[in-house]
């Protein structure tokens, strides 16, 4: 009888090169099931630098998705978000750290996303905009349930929504009211800032 | 494939006969290796989810796509490499409880199962076994492409025999054993796009016919509506509309009982 076994390990090497591990894959062995974190997305800021989705674990957080060169919703996604904040007091606030993904993985480079900043006088030291590539831009729509689709032209149609973020990255809270703020979502931030006046 | 197996036997020295002849029997047991891609020539065709208003107005590039959905078997054997993707190890956020709940144990396939397609699975975790295979799922617009051909035609949807075949199939869906892979080609040589299994795609999130925000005043949001509006009083159209419905009212996360998956790979060689 031949023995398998000098070449079956090569085999099997072969076979593991041949299929390298997916882009989705578990990071901290103790980060909840259930947290956003558990995807791997690397991510780049208005300034360049690269981010990885999981390390922004440790801190309650607005994460929401926009493109820099949308005419109306996106503006108005940016001012919810500030309008949200206005209502925490300032130590709260200091705790809240936001994040904006654009959907527009071709145009909306850290260039564009740094003059929409300046442009909108967005406070970097707290609040992010990335870009991400487009497969894993579907897969951060997808964890997040935004709904999207790029139309003629370059626009995209998409859900607009504010989502609250536990520090272990888990979905606490959402709101799709735009344009003035959303009181049981405010109050939910409160509540995963653990400010006493929360409801 | 021939590739590894001539390094194999190359490396292996005098068990290389022995080996040439196991591979050749062994390879088409091993699911993972042995999914068999099929040239899909790009073309213009009218979809049922049209981005313009010009009847052919979907272009879709050449590509290469999976003769069949993926099997029990070969997902098993994905899981085996990946045990991230075990139903008792999967992170909740990509796989809701009922994902792969039709297998005994996580690591096995019931008596009957290895030929039927896989479904209770996520999008994550198809999409996950698709860059397996360096590849990914099909787009909406690729899979309603390809599935739009019977046995002879690539595009026999006007014609009602084609449209009652497959509304007599969503009739037939609920209950009952899955069909094991293996329906007749269509004129691609791409097997079991209908009557068999519902199919995940890359950009199910992009499927929403009634989109949100749709009081914000966006001229393009009409547009959408109108165009999406149209087609759903298309009968022709209606058999293909109904999978968008299902797909639309999905999460990433959800798994149901007869919702399976394949993959595509680009084929920038055959792009015009």
């Amino acid at each position: 009888m031949i023995r398998p076994a000098p070449w079956l390990g090569l085999f099997v090497l072969l076979v593991l090169l041949a299929n390298p591990g997916p882009a989705l894959s578990a990071p901290a062995s103790d980060l909840p099931g259930d947290s956003v974190y558990q995807l791997h997305l690397p991510l780049r800021d208005q300034d360049g630098k690269a981010i990885d989705f999981a390390s922004l674990r440790g801190q309650p957080r607005l994460i929401t998705m926009f493109y820099a060169s949308c005419p109306y919703m996106c503006p108005l996604i940016i001012d919810t978000a500030r309008m949200t904040e206005r209502e925490l007091g300032e130590a709260q606030r200091a705790k809240l750290a936001v994040l904006m993904v654009s959907f527009d993985a071709e145009r909306d480079d850290p260039a564009a996303l740094r003059a929409l900043a300046d442009k909108r006088k967005v406070d970097t030291s707290r609040w992010t905009l990335a870009h991400a590539d487009a497969a894993d831009v579907r897969k951060l729509a997808a964890v997040l349930g935004i709904q999207y689709r790029q139309i003629d032209g370059g626009d995209f149609n998409h859900t607009s929504v504010l989502i609250l973020l536990d520090a272990e990255g888990r979905i606490v809270a959402r709101s799709e009211i735009m344009g003035k703020t959303d009181p049981a979502f405010v109050d939910a931030v409160r509540r995963v800032l653990g400010d006493s006046k929360a409801h | 494939m021939d590739r590894k197996g001539s390094s194999v036997k190359g490396s292996a020295g005098r068990h290389g006969k022995w080996l040439a002849a196991t591979l050749f029997v062994a390879l088409p047991s091993m699911p993972a290796l042995a999914a068999d891609y099929i040239d899909v020539p790009g073309g213009a065709y009218a979809s049922v989810l049209p981005t313009a208003e010009t009847p052919l107005d979907v272009n879709v590039p050449a590509l290469a796509m999976r003769s069949e959905p993926v099997s029990n078997a070969e997902f098993l054997a994905f899981v085996s490499t990946h045990p991230q993707w075990r139903r008792d190890q999967v992170p909740r956020v990509f796989a809701e409880s009922r994902y792969l709940d039709h297998w005994p144990t996580a690591d096995s396939i019931g008596p009957g199962q290895a030929r039927q397609p896989v479904v209770k699975v996520s999008w994550f975790a198809a999409e996950a076994y698709c860059e397996s295979e360096q590849a990914r799922l099909p787009t909406w617009h690729e899979w309603e492409y390809v599935a739009a051909a019977d046995a002879t035609r690539r595009d026999a949807r006007s014609d009602p025999a084609w449209r009652n075949r497959i509304l007599g199939w969503y009739e037939r869906t609920s209950g009952g054993d899955l069909a094991e892979i293996g329906g007749d080609a269509n004129a691609y040589g791409v097997r079991d796009l209908h009557g068999l299994v519902w199919e995940w795609v890359d950009d199910f999130n992009a499927l929403f016919v009634s989109a949100d925000n749709r009081n914000q005043g966006d001229p393009d949001l009409l547009k959408f509506c109108g165009a999406g509006a149209l087609s759903m009083q298309d009968r022709d159209n209606y058999a293909v509309l109904m999978r968008i419905a299902m797909l639309s009212s999905l999460k990433g996360a959800d798994v149901t009982g007869n919702l399976g998956f394949r993959c595509v790979r680009p084929n920038e060689e055959k792009s015009p």
